[in-house]
């Protein structure tokens, strides 16, 4: 199925900002994070269609799912 | 000799008073210059420090932000801007709280780091600063790591806390602390160009909420690191929703989470 990723702040880095994907039927936004070499503790909120989910939720096809990275410095 | 309102009055230009007035009232009248300052606001005179602030706050609002108290917890690179801009808007009592002294690495960034001040406590450099910056304003430095177990002391009396540490699990003790204290909390966090803005009133858990899961793990700033921009940016933004807090003035950044990427210079809200 197809889905709709759109990458915020240093995520892009070396990946791109909006992005159509193939992926497979009950994926879920933990299966998203993998295939971008994304791993968890660097995702701070993820959002289907603007709302926010957690990383077992799962994809139907046509959703954007949106990833803000984790940013703790002071 | 008239007593201290009657010759701020005689010397009060329409209703403005001079610094110059300000600091001879507290050496005449044996008062501090904050002290002065709080005569004269309850009285209808305006410090003239304050007048390019007037047609955005009115006389009681500069009283109010007068008799405000302000908890920054962490005095580096958003805590040093944080608290120069409260203390420059007139904020009458700033807690400033941070364990470390300062080094060489902080001096890209942080207002306060200066090489004057390398080695020196962070607080004990806000506490300088201020005194500089306006006299008016009394800086309480705690020089310990803010945590659950001295957090409610610190914030005691407070009527905002501004978040401006680097640990994403000790801003979630602050939280904590500020929901049982009834304290509105400012949450400002930054990493190389990028940062979030977003302020949490008691009973609301946007904070927790945001950072539910891997809370104990830092975020992007560890390899990123931080340039001399970004902390000015989200500190200012902090400050301005402090004042809106304390003001009740405006929309604060509530139940919602502003990503800012300046970089591809795009602010994104997201919904909490």
């Amino acid at each position: 199925m197809t889905v709709f990723i759109k990458l915020f702040a240093g995520f892009r880095e070396n990946r791109f900002k909006v992005a159509k994907r193939e992926i497979l039927e009950n994926s879920t936004i933990a299966d998203v994070l993998e295939q971008l070499g994304i791993t968890e503790p660097e995702l701070g909120v993820a959002m289907i269609d603007g709302r926010h989910v957690t990383v077992d939720q799962v994809l139907y096809t046509g959703v954007t799912v949106s990833l803000f990275p984790k940013v703790g410095g002071g | 000799m008239p007593d201290l309102l009657t010759w701020l009055k005689e010397r009060a230009k329409d209703d403005l008073l001079l610094w110059a007035d300000q600091l001879s009232a507290a050496n005449r009248f044996k008062v501090s210059i904050r002290e002065v300052e709080g005569i004269a606001l309850e009285n209808g005179l305006l410090p003239a420090r304050y007048q390019r602030n007037r047609n955005m706050f009115c006389l009681d609002d500069q009283l109010k932000l007068y008799n405000s108290k302000v908890a920054v917890i962490g005095c580096g690179g958003l805590g040093g801007y944080i608290i120069e801009e409260l203390a420059r808007l007139g904020v009458g009592t700033i807690v400033a709280v941070d364990p470390d002294v300062f080094e060489e690495h902080n001096m890209n960034r942080q207002l306060l780091a200066t090489p004057e001040f390398l080695g020196i406590k962070k607080v004990a450099a806000a506490a300088r600063r201020v005194d500089r910056v306006n006299p008016a304003v009394e800086l309480l430095p705690v020089g310990l790591a803010f945590g659950l177990e001295n957090g409610k002391q610190v914030l005691e009396g407070c009527h905002v806390a501004a978040d401006a540490l680097d640990s994403i699990s000790v801003r979630l003790e602050l939280a904590e602390i500020c929901q049982e204290l009834n304290i509105p909390l400012v949450h400002g966090a930054i990493a190389g160009w990028y940062g979030y803005l977003m302020t949490q009133f008691p009973g609301e858990r946007t904070l927790q909420k945001f950072f539910t899961h891997n809370s104990q793990e830092s975020g992007l700033e560890k390899h990123l690191g931080n340039p001399s921009f970004t902390p000015a940016v989200v500190a200012s933004l902090e400050v301005s929703e402090v004042c809106k807090v304390l003001l009740n003035q405006g929309t604060p950044m509530r139940r919602r989470c502003l990503s800012i990427d300046l970089l591809d210079m795009e602010f994104v809200e997201i919904e909490c």
